[in-house]
Order: structure tokens, then C-alpha cells, then sequence
């Protein structure tokens, strides 16, 4: 094996797996066709592309490892000048965690609850013999320190829920990089993180690839994050590969179309639309806690929101911003504070309100295929508020229903599908239809685009902003990527620690001067651009030093 | 019927044989029910395919018409426990609160009584008669699918779809029939199996202990009791309901097992 040699080379890599839909005869599919990739030493490769795009299955492919009932079925996978695809388990045994290995999504999933984290971070170290167990913690140790993590010394003491989830992802990387392995596989390390702890987590790992000079596979479905960190891109499809370059050359001057689509991604444009007289809706003073917490999650909120205009909830994970939909739903009810519905007093909770309040006031969730019954046609699901609110049955109900699948952009032979044989973005289509056939005023949106791939969601964003202008109907719009807010908002509250922390147009939201944590926030936000993670670091580097 | 495993077709084929000989069993039995027609316990032959009973009675008959009772005295308790168990455990689970404290609570206080003291202590102060015997058992059985139901509803009830549904306005009953019990039915099904098998098992203990079915019925858990002596000179009577509840216990399980390997498979696409 010379230098020049790639660490790994996969050749016309095929992944079939049998899949078991219900209702179906178990049939084969085919997951990954003819994928070829290089991978020289310390390089590192982003793979990007949607969901079903098979880029977390070549990850795993070069551990020649296939979750569930997944079978590489052909091509070859070397890794260090070795072909692993039909290498024995007793070979592959040797291989995992010492020559390669992997960064989960989901750390907090990944670790033992019930082991302290340096017995888990050195424990594959340990498990190849590779050095003595104090080399390995203090490997472990030094790797904590490259990773910023507090007090390193220390903090392999604690378990997995004594620390936060941008800490327990940092801690995973440490766990990878402890047996001085050759590669790595990042799937996703960063995706269920918010913003602020993505960034950390996004330099520190950079810095801990730059300076141990491992090679890395980095898997996301953010072309944002994947251009901060890699040298390469490839981009897939369908278990395809549609391009592969240098992560300047993706960026800046994509050959595919379909390239070109997942770069412009939420570039909608939409004017704001200036305040009315009246409010819509009028949240004022709001405070709420769950039970018998002892703290609250809201603290005197005040929001408005007029007729036919979207006000958007930004905010991160326990920032309180769907606790404010539950809220307004009526599902719990404040412990002060009055929402003014339409100019009339909204009753705090839902069973007080009459069904005329229900109907104006709707609800799309963010999990579409939890939010339909799964036991319903889409007939049936949009068809019931029909029922419900106007009486409508038999053919001027099924008439109705298939005016609203025309609204959500699905055609003729939908109304009898169930919600399994339904795409995810069709999915949250059938729940908005659902939502629309009650005719209401507002529209709450519970982070409905984050579950979806970034082409479907922008789908989903221009639809609503079609039917916004089409029906004047108000959007209370709940999300935590500002890029969303972007696209769709007229007003913005930003929300913190359950309390509004900065409120206005769109315009004064986003623009300078900002308060603190607006600014960190906005600042987080990857962009598109080569030395964005850089940038971004030293500037707060330079303002912390400055203070 | 594609895709149905082979041990699950066995099963209900040998099923739906009990059933059919229990339901036209004034036709297919060869005897009247009591009529005597023989020597005490004589050995099978062409004229007595099982034998005779410790009466002179011909066992077949006897088998066919207490297989009869005993499987139609297991429905109705079955039912009974279902329809009970499953509106309550839905109750529950859908309104929480003090409400699911009581029910709850009460259900296990039944619970911990064991269910064969329970019943006996029932039956001998009421009148032994079918329907008093259906209610008794079904309501006891009731307890186990109360706890089931309960379970897989306060499961369902946190879905979104449910929300949806209550923020729409819709009352409890919709929320149970409508939202819950699509969802619920499959593992319901399954279990509504193995509590048919123990329905079944009941009713024979109590019928051997003297307080189920009353002769000059016929049924199972009786027929063992009557022969029960043959055995010491080495007469088989007796052994044949207790094959007979085993052969039915065993098909009836083939089935349920099939059906709640469905529902798993089902509950995959659900997409949880």
C-alpha cells in the first residue's frame, strides 16, 4: 500500500434492502445504485441530500455495516487498500471502532444512561487493546480539551444526563476520535441541535478533525453545515450520486439542476404587509406553567397578530414558543394574561369555548403522519370538519373535499388513500386541507416545514403563502429556523427563556441594532458561503476579548 | 388468504370444525343429548364412535352438545368482557383525572381477589342459570381486558390525531369510537383470542366443581366430572373433552398469534 493509495475507495457501491410495506407482498428495492467515491487521507467528504437519498446507508456501507434488513449486495468497498464488503465478521470486528468510526445523530440515544461518560468514551479504545486504560483517558482527556468542552479534567466523570445535548454530541466525537482511528462517519452530528449549540458543536468538531488530521464522511441534509466543514461534496438522489466537486465548485457554480434547487432552497420572496387598525388575534400578559412545575414557561407574553398576515414564534427548544400555541388552542390555560379573539375575550380553556371559536382558530402540527389517524381515508379526515362545522354530507361533502385536495395541489385520486400511502409532504398537504375546511381566521403552524426535506418544505411554504393571499387567512407561525421566518413572516417574535425578547415587522426584527441574543441567534444561522463557521467564531472571539 | 402461514390456517380450519359441529350440532350428533342408549361406559364402536358415559350415554353426543354449551357459554362471556373491559378502559385512559383513579383503582381491587374463589363464592349464592353464569365470568374476565384496553388507549389518546380531534370540539364518544378504537382494535383482537381459551378453561373448572353448566346439560368441564371415575378402571372418557378443550385451546392460540403478528406489522405503519 503506497501513499497515494485512497484511504477509502468504494467502486459501484449497490445497497438492496426488502422492504415490508403494509398491506404489500414484502418486495426488494434497491437503496443504492452504482455509487463510486474517494476518500483520500485527512480529507473530508460532505454527502448531502434528502431523506430516502441513501447517504447515512453508503455511511454505514463503510463500516460495511447495513442497519436493519439492508444488504450491500455489490461492488467493492476498500478502506486502507482492504476490500471489507465481504470481509468476515471476525475481520470487520477488528476494523469497527479502531480503523473506523461513527458520530450518531442522536447522542443522547446513543450513550448507556447508566455508565459514566469516559467508560464509554475509551471504551472501544480499551476493547482493541490499544493502549492501557490511563493513555486512553488521558487521550480522552486531551480530546475533551480540542472539543471545548468544561472543565475537561472532569467531565468524563459525569454521566450522559448531567450534560447538554451540544455537550453529549461533542462527547460522542470524542468517543470516535479516542482509538485514533483513520476515518470517521458523521451521520447528521449536529441536526437535532438548535442553532446556537450547532455552531459550537460544528467548530469544535472542525477544529478537532484539523488537528488530529483524521479523514471524515460528513452526512447532512444542511448544504450550509456540509460546506463548512468539508473539501468535497457529493450530492445524491434517489440512492444515486447526481454531482460530486470541490465544495467551492457546488457551491458556487453547480453543474445539476438538481444542485442548483437544494442551493436556492427558501429563496421565496414575499413582501411584508403593514399592521392594521384591529388585531386578530390579541395575546396579552401571558404566563403559563405545566401542573405543578414550579417555574413558568411563559412570562407576561404579548403578542398581536392581524387578519390575513403571519406572525412568527422564533425561538429555540424551551424557548416556550409552543406552549404559546397551547396556549392560544385553549389546551392549557394560562394562569394570567387575556387573549382577544376577532375584538372578543377568547375563554382561557377549550372546553369553555363554543364551536364557532374552535372552528375559526385551526391547527397544523408538525408530525403530519401522527396528526392524521392512520384508520382514516383523506376522505374522511378533511371530510369530517366538513361534517362537523357546516353539515355538510354525502355528495356536497365529497364535492368540498375534492376542492380542497385542488387547493393543496393534489389531484384526483387522493380521497380514498390512507395516511401510509402518502408521501410526508402530501402528508402535511392533507392536514392543511384539513385545517382549511373548517374556513377558519387563523392557522396555527406548529413547525410544520421541519420535518420535511428543504424541497418539500419550500413547497409547503409557498402553498401557504398561495392560500394566505387567496383566503386571507392569519398564520400564527411556529419554527425555529430563521430562514423559514424569512420566507414567510410580516411580524416576528423572538422568543427566550418564555419571555418575548424582541418584537416587531419583520424589517425591525431582522435589522440592526440587535439585542444580545437576537444577535447571536441571527449569527448562527449557517449560510452558504466558504469560511462562514470561521468568520462567524473569531468575530465572537474578538467580542468576548473586547469585553 | 396470501401470506397466511400455514400453522395459522391449521388453526382456524380446526376452529371453524368445532364451531360449525357446536352450531349444528342437533343434526350432526347421532344420539338425543340425554337418551340412554347403551351399557355404563362401553367401549368405542361403530354403533358408539367415542364410547358411552358412565349413564349408557353416547359420548359423542354428549361431546357435540357440550362442546356446544361450552363454547357458546366462552363466546358470550368473551363478549361481555370485551364490551365491558374495552368501553371502560377506553373511559379512562380518555378522561384521566379522578375518573381513571376510581375505575382503575376499583378494577385492580377485583383484580386482586382470585378469580376462581371469586366466581365459586358468587355461584353458590345465586342461582346457577347460563345467562347469571355469562355475566359472572365475563365481568371477571373483564378486569384483564379493562387493563389492556386502558393501556393501549392512554397510548393513543397523547396522538396528535386525537388532539386534533379535541381541538376540533369533538365529544368523548367520537374521540373513543371513531379516534381510539380503529387504532386499538388489532392488539384487541389478538387478546380477544387467548381470553376465548381461558373463557373456555373457566367454564370447565367450574363445571367440574358442580357450579357451571348443571346436567343434564352437556358440557366439557361436566363430562370430565361424570367420568372422572372411569379412569381408575381405565376408561378413556374422561380424557376426551379435556383433548377436545386442548385441540380447540391450541388452534384458537395459532390464530391469535398470526393475528398479533399482524398487528405489529400494522402498528409499523402507523408510522411510529
Amino acid at each position: 500500500m503506497s501513499d497515494s493509495d485512497p484511504l477509502l475507495d468504494i467502486r459501484n457501491l449497490r445497497i438492496e434492502a426488502t422492504v415490508y410495506a403494509p398491506g404489500e407482498v414484502p418486495r426488494n428495492a434497491v437503496i443504492v445504485d452504482d455509487v463510486s467515491l474517494r476518500l483520500e487521507r485527512g480529507k473530508v467528504m460532505g454527502l448531502i441530500g434528502e431523506s430516502g437519498a441513501g447517504k447515512s446507508t453508503i455511511g454505514l456501507a463503510a463500516l460495511a455495516y447495513g442497519r436493519g434488513g439492508i444488504r450491500l449486495t455489490g461492488g467493492d468497498i476498500y478502506l486502507n487498500g482492504r476490500e471489507i464488503r465481504t470481509a468476515s465478521p471476525r475481520q470487520l470486528r477488528r476494523l469497527r471502532g479502531r480503523e473506523v468510526t461513527y458520530v450518531a445523530q442522536s447522542a443522547a440515544a446513543a450513550f448507556n444512561p447508566a455508565r459514566r461518560l469516559m467508560d464509554q468514551v475509551i471504551e472501544a479504545t480499551l476493547r482493541h487493546e490499544l493502549c492501557s486504560k490511563a493513555e486512553a483517558e488521558k487521550r480522552a482527556v486531551e480530546l475533551f480539551r480540542t472539543l471545548s468542552l468544561p472543565d475537561p479534567e472532569n467531565f468524563g466523570k459525569r454521566y450522559p444526563h448531567q450534560v447538554s445535548g451540544g455537550q453529549l454530541q461533542r462527547a460522542m466525537t470524542a468517543m470516535a476520535l479516542c482509538p485514533r482511528p483513520d476515518l470517521v462517519i458523521f451521520d447528521e452530528p449536529t441536526t437535532a441541535l438548535d442553532v446556537t449549540t450547532q455552531i459550537d458543536v460544528l467548530g469544535a468538531i472542525k477544529t478537532a478533525i484539523r488537528e488530529t488530521g483524521v479523514a471524515a464522511l460528513y452526512i447532512t441534509h444542511d448544504l450550509a453545515v456540509v460546506a463548512q466543514v468539508s473539501d468535497e461534496i457529493m450530492v445524491l438522489r434517489h440512492g444515486k450520486m447526481v454531482e460530486h466537486g470541490t465544495v467551492q465548485q457546488i457551491i458556487e457554480a453547480p453543474r445539476e439542476d438538481y444542485t442548483r434547487a437544494l442551493i436556492s432552497v427558501r429563496a421565496i420572496e414575499h413582501e411584508e404587509k403593514k399592521p392594521t387598525q384591529e388585531p386578530l388575534l390579541r395575546a396579552e400578559g401571558i404566563t403559563a406553567r405545566y401542573g405543578a412545575m414550579a417555574d413558568d414557561v411563559l412570562s407576561n407574553v404579548s403578542v398581536d397578530l392581524y387578519a390575513g398576515q403571519t406572525l412568527a414564534l422564533v425561538g429555540e427548544s424551551g424557548s416556550g414558543k409552543s406552549t404559546m400555541a397551547r396556549v392560544i388552542t385553549g389546551l392549557l390555560p394560562p394562569r394570567a394574561g387575556t387573549i382577544t379573539f376577532d375584538g372578543k375575550p377568547l375563554p382561557p380553556a377549550l372546553k369553555a369555548r363554543s364551536r364557532e371559536e374552535l372552528r375559526q382558530l385551526q391547527m397544523i402540527y408538525q408530525m403530519a403522519d401522527v396528526a392524521m389517524n392512520p384508520r382514516q381515508t383523506v376522505r374522511t379526515i378533511i371530510g369530517r370538519p366538513l361534517e362537523f362545522y357546516f353539515n355538510l354530507r354525502g355528495r356536497k361533502r365529497d364535492a368540498r373535499v375534492q376542492e380542497l385536495l385542488d387547493a393543496i395541489e393534489l389531484g384526483e385520486g387522493f380521497a380514498d388513500r390512507y395516511p401510509a400511502e402518502l408521501s410526508g409532504g402530501q402528508k402535511q398537504r392533507v392536514c392543511i386541507a384539513r385545517a382549511l375546511a373548517a374556513d377558519p381566521k387563523l392557522i396555527i403552524c406548529d413547525e410544520v416545514t421541519s420535518a420535511l426535506d428543504p424541497l418539500v418544505a419550500d413547497g409547503i411554504l409557498k402553498l401557504l403563502l398561495n392560500l394566505q393571499a387567496r383566503e386571507q387567512v392569519a398564520y400564527l407561525f411556529i419554527t425555529h429556523d430563521i430562514a423559514t421566518v424569512r420566507a414567510i413572516a410580516d411580524s416576528i417574535a423572538v422568543m427566550y427563556q418564555g419571555r418575548v425578547q424582541r418584537y416587531g415587522t419583520k424589517t425591525e426584527v431582522l435589522n440592526p441594532p440587535f439585542d444580545d441574543y437576537t444577535d447571536l441567534l441571527l449569527s448562527s444561522v449557517p449560510e452558504m458561503k466558504l469560511g462562514w463557521l470561521e468568520n462567524v467564531l473569531a468575530t465572537r472571539k474578538m467580542e468576548s476579548a473586547g469585553n | 388468504m396470501k401470506g397466511i402461514p400455514l400453522t395459522a390456517l391449521l388453526g382456524m380450519a380446526i376452529t371453524a370444525l368445532f364451531f360449525l359441529a357446536a352450531l349444528l350440532a342437533p343434526i350432526i350428533a347421532p344420539y338425543g343429548m340425554s337418551e340412554i342408549v347403551g351399557d355404563v361406559w362401553e367401549p368405542a364402536s361403530a354403533d358408539y364412535w367415542l364410547g358411552t358415559d358412565n349413564l349408557g350415554r353416547d359420548l359423542l353426543t354428549r361431546m357435540i352438545y357440550g362442546g356446544r354449551t361450552t363454547i357458546f357459554v366462552a363466546s358470550a362471556a368473551t363478549m361481555v368482557a370485551f364490551t365491558l373491559g374495552a368501553v371502560l378502559g377506553f373511559t379512562a385512559a380518555v378522561y384521566g383525572g379522578w375518573v381513571d383513579q376510581v375505575m382503575s383503582r376499583t378494577n385492580d381491587l377485583v383484580m386482586s381477589i382470585p378469580t376462581l374463589i371469586f366466581a365459586l363464592v358468587v355461584l353458590s349464592v345465586m342461582p346457577v342459570t347460563l345467562p347469571i353464569l355469562i355475566m359472572v365470568m365475563g365481568l371477571l374476565d373483564s378486569t384483564r381486558v379493562f387493563r389492556l384496553s386502558r393501556a393501549v388507549a392512554v397510548d393513543i389518546n397523547v396522538m396528535d390525531f386525537v388532539e386534533a380531534a379535541r381541538l376540533r370540539g369533538e365529544g368523548q364518544r367520537w374521540v373513543i369510537f371513531r379516534e381510539i378504537l380503529p387504532n386499538a382494535l388489532s392488539p384487541l383482537v389478538a387478546e380477544l383470542g387467548l381470553r376465548f381459551i381461558f373463557a373456555i378453561l373457566f367454564i370447565s373448572t367450574l363445571s367440574f366443581l358442580g357450579l357451571g353448566v348443571q346436567p343434564p346439560m352437556a358440557d366439557w368441564g361436566g363430562i370430565v366430572k361424570e367420568n372422572r371415575e372411569g379412569i381408575v378402571y381405565g376408561i378413556p372418557a374422561a380424557l376426551i373433552p379435556a383433548v377436545a378443550i386442548v385441540t380447540l385451546s391450541i388452534s384458537v392460540n395459532l390464530v391469535a398469534d398470526w393475528a398479533l403478528n399482524r398487528t405489529t406489522s400494522l402498528k409499523g405503519g402507523r408510522g411510529v
